[in-house]
């Protein structure tokens, strides 16, 4: 079911680590359409981080494969097709905001003016215009996160990988970049895979939640999330809303329940 | 630069070495008015009164001793710092070099190296500035390397994720993430060695050089009982050590204005 518009296509991927034979995913299979927001959620240890490595690149799968945009994994990853944004910002601290969002320009060798002018579309993008020329300590950790999204957005990938990209901030500015997200990803069209914990964020934000189960990882169900567009404040009210996370919730549990408490800890010090 | 600007930083700077001033004022007072309370010898401790005019009338001598000795503390400084600093970076890219020869550094580094000064001063010859260079450069190597080796390695992972998202190679990776990462790291090994230089230098004389070096000048001048030229020979070489380490300093100040630590804003 490779059709033209599937961005990124998982098929058959398994991941054992040496290392205490632990199978962190489980011959999972995934198509992503273009456009799409997915969600992958699940306990510590799932396998969800690991996933979204190994659709970058950043992570061999043990077996399987991965193609973006119809290119394999490693071939996708030399052609710079996505961005990524971590939990932490991952800003350099040497480099003024608008440099750091500028790197993966210059990685691509774009010349300066052309780096200039996309730099502060992308500060007006994440409304951080006239932060240009701070540097990153004198930021809140919202900003520095907005910042990060800049920089993977700023050469206009396909594709955006988001690692649990809200999970270090306060639930007021994570609402609120939630919507700023939203409404970043309605004006760019890219494709995103998302990684979170929350399950309200993850129904909030995407148009199919991935749910994962650990050990070993494996998809446990997936959530169509038909919520009408675009999403506002109100969605978060909306008694829809409530039964798609009550949903998600319960193929969370259902999957979670036979792990024992000592398993749990062992999952949650592997995820970290 | 408005006037303003000019007082606020005046007054800035005036808060920042004030009391260091008020401290060194009140030390050099208290030595020479303590001389004078508990009739201490001559030779025991001389006036600073006396020092500084011996600073002053052996100025012909003493200054070009010191700028003598000071070349040669540069040369060492610059040829090791910057061995220093190679060494690492084969080290950090080649880890199996690494593993053979870092705890072989790590040991030296522990090494009284200048407990060597009078072999160097065999090695090479000891009338000939490369000796004094010699020693210096050793003494500079080994905190330049163990320092910078672990600025290049405490990058944090993600990172390095990141940059390999960028299809980055290990050059760019190098270039854009582990050197700048170092660069406070290393600067602080450098005012380290700048400080280890001039010791190098002087003491490696004291086991014998030139008749132009300030480091034999002293040792020559204590010989002779002259024990206010001597300690006048002793300020020559403070002020010069600590003038390479205001260098340094400085230098740090331009290359890493960046750093959280050492924001002017």
């Amino acid at each position: 079911m490779t059709e033209p518009t599937t961005v990124v296509s998982v098929s058959g991927v398994t991941k054992t680590f040496p290392r205490g034979n632990v199978t962190a995913l489980q011959d999972i299979n995934l198509d992503l359409g273009a456009g799409e927001f997915i969600s992958l959620i699940g306990p510590s240890g799932c396998g969800k981080s690991t996933l979204l490595r190994v659709i970058g690149d950043l992570v061999e799968p043990t077996s399987g494969a991965v193609t973006i945009n119809g290119k394999s994994a490693p071939q996708a990853r030399t052609d710079r097709d996505y961005g990524i944004v971590f939990q932490d910002a991952v800003l350099f601290d040497w480099r003024t905001v608008a440099k750091n969002i500028e790197l993966p320009l210059e990685m691509l060798g774009w010349d300066k003016a052309k780096r200039r002018a996309r730099v502060e579309e992308m500060l007006s993008l994440v409304e951080l215009t006239g932060f240009g020329d701070h540097h990153p300590w004198q930021l809140s950790g919202g900003m520095q996160q907005r910042v990060s999204i800049a920089r993977a957005l700023a050469f206009e990938p396909a594709l955006l990988l988001m690692d649990e990209p809200f999970g270090a901030l306060d639930e007021m500015t994570r609402e609120r970049l939630n919507l700023e997200l939203l409404s970043i990803w309605q004006q760019l069209r890219s494709t995103v895979v998302f990684v979170t914990h929350s399950i309200s964020e993850a129904v909030f934000l995407s148009t199919r939640v991935v749910v994962m189960s650990p050990r070993p990882g494996r998809i446990a169900g997936i959530v169509d999330i038909d919520l009408p567009g675009p999403r506002s404040v109100e969605t978060r009210e909306d008694p829809r809303f409530f039964e798609l996370v009550t949903e998600v919730r319960e193929l969370l549990r259902l999957r979670g329940e036979h792990l024992l408490p000592e398993e749990e800890a062992a999952a949650a010090r592997e995820d970290a | 630069m408005s006037a303003a600007t000019l007082t606020v930083r005046s007054s800035k700077a005036a808060r920042e070495w004030g009391p260091a001033l008020i401290v060194a004022v009140a030390v050099i007072g208290g030595w020479q008015g303590a001389i004078a309370a508990f009739h201490i010898q001559q030779f025991l401790l001389p006036k600073p009164s006396n020092i500084a005019t011996a600073l002053w009338n052996d100025r012909s001598t003493l200054w070009p001793a010191g700028w003598y000795t000071f070349k040669e503390a540069l040369g060492g400084f610059a040829l090791g710092s910057t061995l220093g600093v190679l060494f690492a970076l084969i080290v950090a890219r080649f880890q199996r070099v690494g593993s053979a020869l870092m705890p072989i550094a790590i040991a030296a580094n522990a090494v009284p190296i200048i407990a060597f000064a009078p072999i160097f001063n065999a090695w090479f010859d000891p009338l000939q500035p490369t000796s004094k260079m010699a020693i210096a450069g050793v003494l500079c190597f080994f905190p330049v390397l163990v320092n910078t080796l672990r600025g290049l390695q405490s990058v944090r992972p993600q990172q390095i994720e990141l940059m390999r998202a960028y299809a980055a190679g290990e050059i760019a990776i190098y270039r854009r993430v582990r050197i700048p990462t170092a660069l406070p790291y290393i600067f602080t090994s450098l005012k380290v060695a700048s400080v280890l230089a001039m010791i190098g230098a002087v003491v490696g004389e004291y086991f014998g050089g030139s008749f132009d070096a300030l480091g034999v000048l002293i040792r020559s001048d204590a010989q002779i009982l002259d024990f206010v030229t001597a300690w006048a020979g002793i300020v020559v070489a403070s002020v010069l050590g600590i003038t390479l380490y205001l260098a340094v300093a400085i230098a740090e100040r331009v290359f890493v204005r960046w750093a959280p630590g050492g924001r002017d804003v």
